[in-house]
């Protein structure tokens, strides 16, 4: 995550102000190291330039991965293991082996899925998060720029983020 | 960035904004627990407690305590079990099939539904567990596991081992979903959290949050994919359970119309559920402005069509037994009419196919009061419609000698009372301790949906 220490916070309170503002921001030339919401914005990641998700190839891998498992179990059991007619039904009863199947491929791609997702956005119980702001979490948009990573002055950083609508424009030593 | 058209009702009334939302939500977690939410949970053990006692003469004693007889083999557990199943398919419909198809109005009520989703899974998956007799054995009978008995392993050939993995799958799945929303939701009690404790709880809860737009931008292509696995889920499940009836060659249950006509009934008594639950909880939270008229009648919508399939599955599923020629099929159904049973049938007749009709007016479809009676009548209708089913197509069987009847027992009511007493005891404690608005996304729509109060 933010490698840096001292930050320049613009606090937005309105959604479209602030895709709007995101892009005066960086076409100032000015970086941004990650804007915090209290709720999805859509079009924001377009704007901040972030790729899509991989999540959904991890989602299906899992799943195939259920699949796979289901079927190996359930001719493991009943086909090689221990081959029983029961209702009159072959060795290989497949269309009797749909159901489970499909329900071990849904619960092993949401289980993988949000597993990865957690992983990925370094969520845990015991985490600790670093917010810049308190109100993030209740109805202010923060665009946070690093200083360290930027090559722009500071008074310019701040003018950007002023003229581009931000309410507040704060500065932050992240402990 | 949101387009609404301009006839679209408001979703949240009076001018909420985004601030608004959290200090609505929060405040119920954040006070103290007032008298009548004391009162219920008092009533909630007074219920578990009865039921418990009942369960133990169950566990001590046997299956025995039960009012079934070698005719009926199955009555009030089973028919428990597939009313309480139906009921938690509203809460996966209400958040994955309508974010599927971008319902908005799903944002206020998702988090309360998929809540009482969770709660009623549990209580139906107590039936079977108990019917087990000895359910500390269950394991080796329910699950594909290495057991004394040599490698006989369960049999996947069966729609009964079927349901095991469908409800187990349901159940964490949902579970899953749920807790997903919650994580942001938490962060916010967290943040205002003023004592220790709560920092603490709420703050291992919400995993950490921070509201960056990366994870948000994660988190909203997860619960898409989640909704799109949710979806066909949620329909395999009740499916599944129908077929521990269709695949069997009883007269009454041998028929390939249970899927999708099990499937409208969950549907329908899960909304009929949420009603009743939401117009108590929005009452006493005063949450009036997030769950509105227009929510509401939403919801009678989806019960006037849901119920309208079911009563056609009735009318379809007698016409079949005549058409089919199969004298056991016709007499099935025609003693499910007019038997020793007939009340249990007429019941249900009213309950599920006559009065959801009178949703078609929207003098009654928009009034609290009659929604919220409605809404009970067509859970007692739905009871009965399991009752009906599994009761009247065993009750007589192919030998008149072994012709019998059911009558439940003391142990039979008890044990469905703790099933009620602990669906009750748990959405108390989520009423209380959990946001149950999902304050992420209502305020994501506070610009777009939000009524404007002077402008």
């Amino acid at each position: 995550m933010a490698s840096g220490k001292n930050f320049v916070l613009g606090i937005y309170d309105d959604e479209d102000v602030l895709l709007e503002a995101i892009k005066k921001i960086r076409g100032a030339g000015v970086k941004i190291q990650e804007v915090y919401s209290p709720f999805p914005v859509h079009g924001i990641d377009d704007v901040l330039g972030y790729k899509r998700s991989r999540l959904p190839i991890a989602a299906f891998l899992f799943g195939l991965t259920g699949t796979c498992l289901a079927l190996t179990m359930q001719i493991g059991m009943m086909t090689v293991d221990w081959p029983m007619i029961v209702g009159g039904k072959d060795f290989l009863p497949l269309p009797a082996f749909i159901p489970v199947t499909f329900e071990m491929t849904v619960l092993l791609s949401a289980f993988g899925m949000v597993g990865t997702f957690l992983v990925a956005s370094n969520l845990k119980p015991w985490g600790k998060p670093n917010l810049l702001d308190i109100r993030i979490t209740d109805d202010k948009h923060v665009v946070a720029v690093d200083l360290d990573a930027n090559h722009v002055s500071e008074a310019d950083i701040k003018k950007v983020l002023k003229e581009s609508g931000a309410q507040e424009v704060n500065n932050k030593t992240r402990g | 960035m949101h387009a609404t058209a301009a006839v679209r009702e408001a979703l949240v009334t009076n001018g909420k904004t985004v601030h608004d939302v959290t200090v609505d939500i929060c405040s119920r977690v954040e006070e103290k627990p007032s008298k009548l939410w004391l009162a219920s949970i008092a009533f909630a053990l007074g219920l578990l407690t009865v039921g418990a006692y009942a369960l133990y003469l169950l566990l001590w004693n046997g299956i025995g305590m039960w009012g079934l007889n070698k005719t009926v083999g199955w009555a009030w557990d089973i028919t428990n079990f597939v009313w309480w199943v139906g009921i938690g398919h509203a809460g996966t419909l209400i958040s994955a099939i309508l974010l599927l198809f971008r319902q908005k109005w799903r944002m206020s009520i998702n988090r309360a539904a998929e809540a009482m989703t969770i709660f009623a899974v549990i209580c139906a998956a107590m039936f079977p567990i108990f019917h087990m007799g000895r359910p500390w054995l269950g394991f080796y009978w329910a699950l594909p596991l290495p057991n004394t008995f040599g490698s006989l392993w369960v049999n996947f050939s069966s729609p009964l081992l079927w349901d095991v993995f469908a409800i187990s799958t349901y159940f964490s799945v949902s579970l899953v979903f749920w807790y997903l929303g919650l994580i942001p939701d938490f962060a916010v009690i967290r943040d205002r959290a003023t004592n220790k404790v709560s920092k603490a709880v709420y703050g291992a809860l919400s995993f950490g949050w921070d509201g960056a737009a990366r994870t948000w931008s994660r988190y909203e292509s997860v619960a898409l994919i989640l909704a799109g696995l949710a979806t066909p889920l949620v329909l395999s499940v009740h499916t599944i359970v129908s077929m521990d009836f269709a695949t069997s060659v009883i007269p009454g249950w041998h028929t390939t119309i249970f899927p999708p006509y099990f499937v409208a009934g969950a549907i329908f008594s899960g909304f009929a559920m949420v009603l009743t639950l939401l117009i108590v909880t929005r009452k006493v939270y005063k949450l009036e402005d997030y769950i509105t008229i227009n929510h509401i009648e939403l919801m009678n919508i989806i019960i006037i069509i849901t119920g309208s399939i079911v009563g056609i599955a009735y009318i379809t599923e007698f016409f079949i037994a005549w058409y089919s020629g199969v004298p056991a099929e016709q007499y099935a159904f025609i003693n499910r009419a007019t038997g020793p049973y007939w009340w249990a049938y007429a019941s249900m007749m009213t309950c599920n196919v006559i009065s959801p009709q009178l949703f078609w007016f929207k003098k009654i479809r928009t009034n609290i009061a009659s929604t919220f009676v409605l809404s009970i009548v067509v859970n007692i209708g739905m009871w009965f419609e399991r009752f009906v089913i599994i009761v009247t197509s065993l009750h007589r069987d192919y030998l008149p000698s072994s012709w019998a009847m059911f009558y439940p027992t003391f142990v039979d009511v008890g044990v469905y009372l703790f099933s009620f007493g602990f669906f009750l005891f748990a959405f108390l404690l989520f009423a209380k301790f959990f946001p149950v608005i999902n304050m992420a996304e209502v305020k994501s729509i506070i610009k777009s949906s939000s009524e404007k109060v002077s402008d």
